[in-house]
């Protein structure tokens, strides 16, 4: 029997006694005899049974598509700053796929200070952190501005299918690419993209609370003096 | 001698006035501010992040770095001369033991969590404000965390057993015992203490347990504090 | 993250429309901008100061000691900085490196050459005591800026400072007299940068990084300049510091009411 002893969607601090009973929740918490603890500051969702950080800096994961800045070329590839605590290695065959001839000036390629949307092929328990660009999509970023959101907004400025951030698209008119490590590209007329930035900052300062679509519908609405399509 | 009253009119077991506030510090990872009476403490969590030099790093977990430091005009005398010193360094020390416990670094191996802790102003009782503040900060940087770290100063002023212990207490021209004490308020364990003075073992047992109540209140601040800061106003 | 073409160029972009990063006009500063006197009670006088994200606390702490001999009826002026790890994820801890020491520097001679303290007022006993005001400059949350946030910080923190009590050659700090440290003169710093053909006032991080060279200027109520430092690797044409200097004058005037509403 498991008997929860917080609200629907509340807040909760690392320690505090979310249920007793047999219960499991996804997410950060742990076991102490017949309590069930939050290890972590984060949103309890009882229906789904989930635990969601509100905060934290991005752990890098296999398989997350994202926006790295070259930091470091050498002769065997790049290496990335992924906005966490760990670089990520682009290997030479991984970042180019026609064929380079050796000691060739890679920079031809990608340049300290270029922005990439890139896949995570491997981490080590080390965290040591392999990269790829040969993928669909993936490829060096160009013109535009990129933003810092926290990683942990990224699902909810994403939307559901993308929903939200293609509210955003079609309002402002610019593109708009999401890194799961929460940098953010967006390319469009000036006054747009500030807009697009505005709406963006708007959904990671208010992503726990509900209604947000509609809000964030309004927002752009107001801002754009036109009807937002929530598809 | 008999201490009858003690300065501001407190009751031997109360606290001063306590004010907590969190995400002030807005390039960090995790912020907090606490203030006790006239002490007041910033905390901030910049982690994990890259660790350097290579040496210090652990293959097994990231490691936590605290620093403690007294703002050069936050002493209730002269200038306080900046950049340390060996007080401030066994402060650090201890501060790193006291907040260590509950956290989880395993998923971060060779990085660092840094947390510094700046007293714009102190009048006793800082260490124990600056981890209450740091506490705050490791929680809003989203780090595992398995509780809270709650801390308050106890101790003796003549035969009087008190809580929160105020700059005329510290420095009482008698006899005064200094305790600082964490305390980790929901597992209920100590993970920081320290004294000034004598005690017995009987005197020892009861001012933990006073350290415990206020520990309890200082714990609800805490929590508000953090859930607070998702509170939306309506624009 | 410094020194991005890119972004570099995408800002000159923005300009060209009058639009900077965050929305503001070139020579719009952040709001709000928040002056807050007497907030630490362990110094003799306190500010703290934000404009927009930029938050900076600076503390005065007053002590005696003798005179130097050239000048032994007057007291003595000291500025420091660090740049607290606490306020920015790139400052590291040590002993104030050549950042903080420019910022220091360059505020203690806004404070020193317009003669807003009068030194001669720091007297005790003339050629034995004369009092030292030295002042501390401790940044919260470094968004860009620190310049005019700590010199506001500073003279406001100034406006607050007064003596403690000094009897029998000893100073008890726990006992503040109403006497106030006269300030007669409220020097103001406005730091103008310039990028590509622009020039902005109240740069934040991501516009700091990437600025061709920048000009502080400190200015009197009455528009004369008390303190001038360059900084960055560009140079400037004579027109454009005319230019620069017309702006911080007009902009020190809106600064400044913000410690005259505040008295």
């Amino acid at each position: 029997m498991t008997k929860f002893l917080i609200e629907n969607k509340s807040i909760v601090v690392p320690g505090e006694v979310i249920a007793e009973g047999n219960s499991e929740i996804s997410g950060d918490a742990y076991r102490d005899g017949d309590n069930l603890r939050s290890a972590r500051l984060g949103l309890l969702n009882i229906e789904n049974k989930t635990l969601l950080p509100l905060s934290g800096r991005y752990v890098p994961y296999r398989g997350d598509v994202i926006i790295s800045k070259v930091i470091d070329v050498n002769l065997n590839g790049w290496r990335l700053d992924t906005n966490s605590a760990y670089s990520a290695m682009l290997p030479l065959k991984e970042g180019v796929s026609e064929f380079v001839t050796r000691g060739a000036d890679l920079t031809q390629f990608y340049a300290l200070g270029d922005y990439i949307l890139c896949k995570i092929t491997n981490v080590t328990s080390q965290k040591l952190v392999d990269v790829t660009t040969r993928g669909p999509g993936l490829k060096k970023l160009t013109g535009g501005r990129i933003i810092s959101v926290n990683t942990h907004k990224v699902p909810r400025i994403i939307g559901k299918q993308g929903t939200m951030v293609g509210m955003i698209k079609e309002a402002t008119g610019c593109r708009i690419i999401v890194g799961q490590n929460g940098l953010i590209w967006i390319d469009g007329q000036p006054e747009q993209e500030l807009l697009a930035v505005q709406t963006i900052k708007k959904i990671e300062r208010e992503s726990h609370v509900s209604g947000l679509t509609e809000s964030i519908k309004s927002f752009l609405e107001k801002e754009t003096k036109n009807t937002v399509v929530d598809r | 001698m008999t201490y009858t009253k003690r300065a501001d009119g407190r009751r031997f077991d109360e606290m001063r006035p306590i004010e907590a506030k969190v995400g002030v510090i807005k390039r960090a990872d995790g912020s907090a501010f606490f203030r006790i009476g006239n002490t007041s403490a910033y905390a901030a969590v910049y982690g994990p992040r890259n660790l350097h030099p290579r040496f210090l790093q652990d293959p097994q977990k990231g490691i936590l770095r605290c620093n403690y430091n007294m703002m050069p005009f936050s002493g209730t005398g002269e200038r306080v001369k900046p950049g340390g010193n060996r007080r401030s360094k066994e402060i650090s020390l201890v501060t790193q033991m006291a907040l260590l416990p509950v956290l989880n670094l395993d998923e971060y191996p060779n990085s660092v969590v840094d947390v510094f802790i700046e007293l714009p102003q102190t009048e006793a009782g800082s260490r124990c404000a600056g981890i209450c503040a740091a506490s705050m900060a490791l929680a809003d940087a989203g780090l595992i965390m398995n509780d809270l770290v709650t801390a308050i100063s106890v101790g003796k002023v003549d035969d009087k057993l008190v809580v929160d212990l105020d700059s005329s207490e510290e420095s009482y021209d008698g006899i005064v015992t200094d305790l600082p004490v964490a305390i980790l308020p929901n597992l209920n364990k100590i993970t920081l203490m320290q004294m000034d003075g004598q005690i017995t073992k009987e005197e020892l047992r009861k001012v933990l347990k006073m350290a415990q109540e206020a520990c309890k209140t200082i714990y609800e601040i805490q929590k508000s504090a953090l859930k607070e800061r998702y509170v939306i106003e309506d624009a | 993250m410094k020194m991005h073409k890119e972004l570099r160029e995408h800002i000159i972009k923005l300009l060209e429309k009058g639009l900077r990063l965050d929305g503001r006009k070139s020579l719009q500063y952040r709001s709000p901008i928040v002056i807050k006197k007497g907030i630490i009670k362990t110094a003799e006088g306190s500010a703290h100061v934000s404009i927009g994200d930029t938050e900076v606390l600076a503390g005065v702490k007053l002590e005696v000691s003798e005179p130097y001999p050239d000048t032994p009826d007057e007291g003595g002026i000291m500025v420091g900085a660090e740049l607290l790890p606490l306020s920015n994820p790139e400052f590291e801890l040590g002993p104030p490196g050549i950042q903080a020491i420019e910022l220091a520097r360059v505020i203690d001679r806004g404070i020193r050459e317009s003669k807003a303290i009068d030194l001669k007022a720091l007297c005790i006993k003339e050629g034995e005591k004369a009092w030292t005001v030295i002042i501390d400059i401790c940044p919260i949350n470094d968004n860009g800026n620190l310049f005019d946030a700590s010199a506001l910080a500073v003279i406001s923190a100034l406006m607050d400072t007064r003596f403690p009590k000094y009897e029998n050659e000893k100073i008890d700090y726990k006992v503040k007299t109403d006497k106030k440290l006269p300030v007669n003169v409220l020097p103001i710093a406005v730091t103008v940068i310039k990028l590509g053909n622009s020039f902005l006032v109240d740069p934040d991080t991501e516009e700091e990084n990437v600025i061709d060279a920048r000009l502080t200027v400190s200015t009197k109520e009455d528009g004369t300049i008390c303190s001038l430092q360059k900084g960055g690797e560009t140079p400037f044409t004579f027109e454009e510091i005319d230019k620069i200097v017309d702006i911080a004058i007009e902009k020190s005037a809106e600064l400044r009411q913000h410690i005259l509403g505040n008295r």
